[in-house]
């Protein structure tokens, strides 16, 4: 399927899911346990993408959890900054100064 | 100035400081879909027709990752499923609209766009025209998302191939999550859907990352439960 039926579809989804319960108010109401459960959908959902992409760093794509997994380490640094700083910008400088800095020394 | 024009900008002004936020990110989804091999007006279309950071994202990576289509738009769904939560929060405030109305903030209802008309509905409640202050807040950050991914699309092409742009994926998304993490079961639930993605990961299709976020959202949602059910006693 191309991008163009991608995008229309997924734009329709988000659309609709915007305009749900607006559209179905009085008609419908979420259940307790489901709005409870929607909260999680993004630190779940964030961290599925995050986790591989440090442990399977492309461009190999293979496990690598050894000292020479730059993305991994660079990754805790931003782990770390997001943590304290609770910054957005920074945590993504100094993940990208982290990971070039440690491609230079280690090397990919 | 009429009354609905006044809103409209308390709205805009209202969304100022989330717009500084945003552009960056907006510049950085610019670069990362025209590095996952996605077309300038494919990449610049997205922001206008999914319209939903994360979600566009995520999109540019499963593209140039091959992903099949279907695993795509139920990647999609599922990370638009919070703004279920926005769209019943909001319900009440927009009952009394015409459906046009309703269709057109609906289409604007983005976090950055929520968080500061819920705030405004909570305090002043519904107004004659406390929609327009809705639609400033989700125009002004529907513009500036164009804009930004314009600029990102512009500046991403002067960027050399071999750089490890697409790092900038997973950092935006643990600048997004780590400070969300506030109490156990949203740990659990960061933790747990990595986890099971990291196990998961040599299943076709990118089937991991689904089924590892609903691990996630069940695994935090069991946990609240349990808790709330334990204070209760």
């Amino acid at each position: 399927m191309n991008i163009w039926l991608i995008m229309l579809i997924g734009g329709l989804i988000t659309f609709g899911m915007r305009f749900s319960l607006i559209f179905l108010f009085g008609k419908f109401e979420i259940p307790e346990t489901m709005r409870k459960a929607l909260h999680y959908v993004p630190p779940a959902v964030l961290s599925a993408i995050i986790f591989p992409e440090l442990i399977y760093p492309s461009p190999s794509n293979q496990l690598d959890i050894s000292l020479g997994n730059t993305r991994l380490l660079a990754g805790v640094v931003a782990i770390l900054v997001a943590w304290y700083s609770k910054n957005t910008l920074l945590t993504i400088l100094a993940g990208m100064i982290a990971l070039l800095l440690l491609q230079l020394f280690i090397g990919t | 100035m009429s009354e609905a024009r006044k809103t409209f900008w308390d709205g805009v002004r209202a969304e100022i400081p989330l717009l500084i936020g945003v552009f960056p990110f907006g510049m950085i989804y610019g670069a990362l879909a025209l590095n996952a091999r996605l077309s300038p007006l494919a990449s610049q279309m997205m922001s206008s027709m999914v319209f939903a950071g994360s979600a566009q994202f995520i999109t540019a990576k499963l593209v140039s990752d091959a992903a099949p289509a279907l695993v795509i738009i139920l990647t999609i769904a599922v990370v638009n499923l919070r703004h279920m939560l926005y769209s019943a929060s909001l319900a009440p405030y927009l009952k009394n609209l015409s459906l046009k109305w309703k269709v057109l903030l609906s289409y604007l209802l983005t976090d950055e766009a929520y968080a500061p008309s819920i705030l405004k509905y909570e305090e002043t409640g519904i107004t004659p025209f406390s929609h327009w202050f809705l639609l400033g807040a989700g125009f002004s950050l529907w513009s500036t998302w164009q804009v930004s991914t314009a600029l990102g699309i512009f500046l991403g092409a002067a960027i050399p191939e071999n750089w490890p742009l697409d790092f900038a994926l997973p950092l935006t998304f643990i600048a997004m999550v780590v400070p969300a993490l506030k109490n156990r079961p949203m740990i659990a639930s960061a933790v747990s859907a990595g986890l099971v993605a990291l196990l998961a990961y040599s299943l076709p299709f990118k089937l991991g990352l689904i089924l590892a976020a609903l691990t996630g959202i069940a695994v935090g949602t069991i946990l609240e439960g349990k808790k709330s059910s334990r204070e209760t006693l």
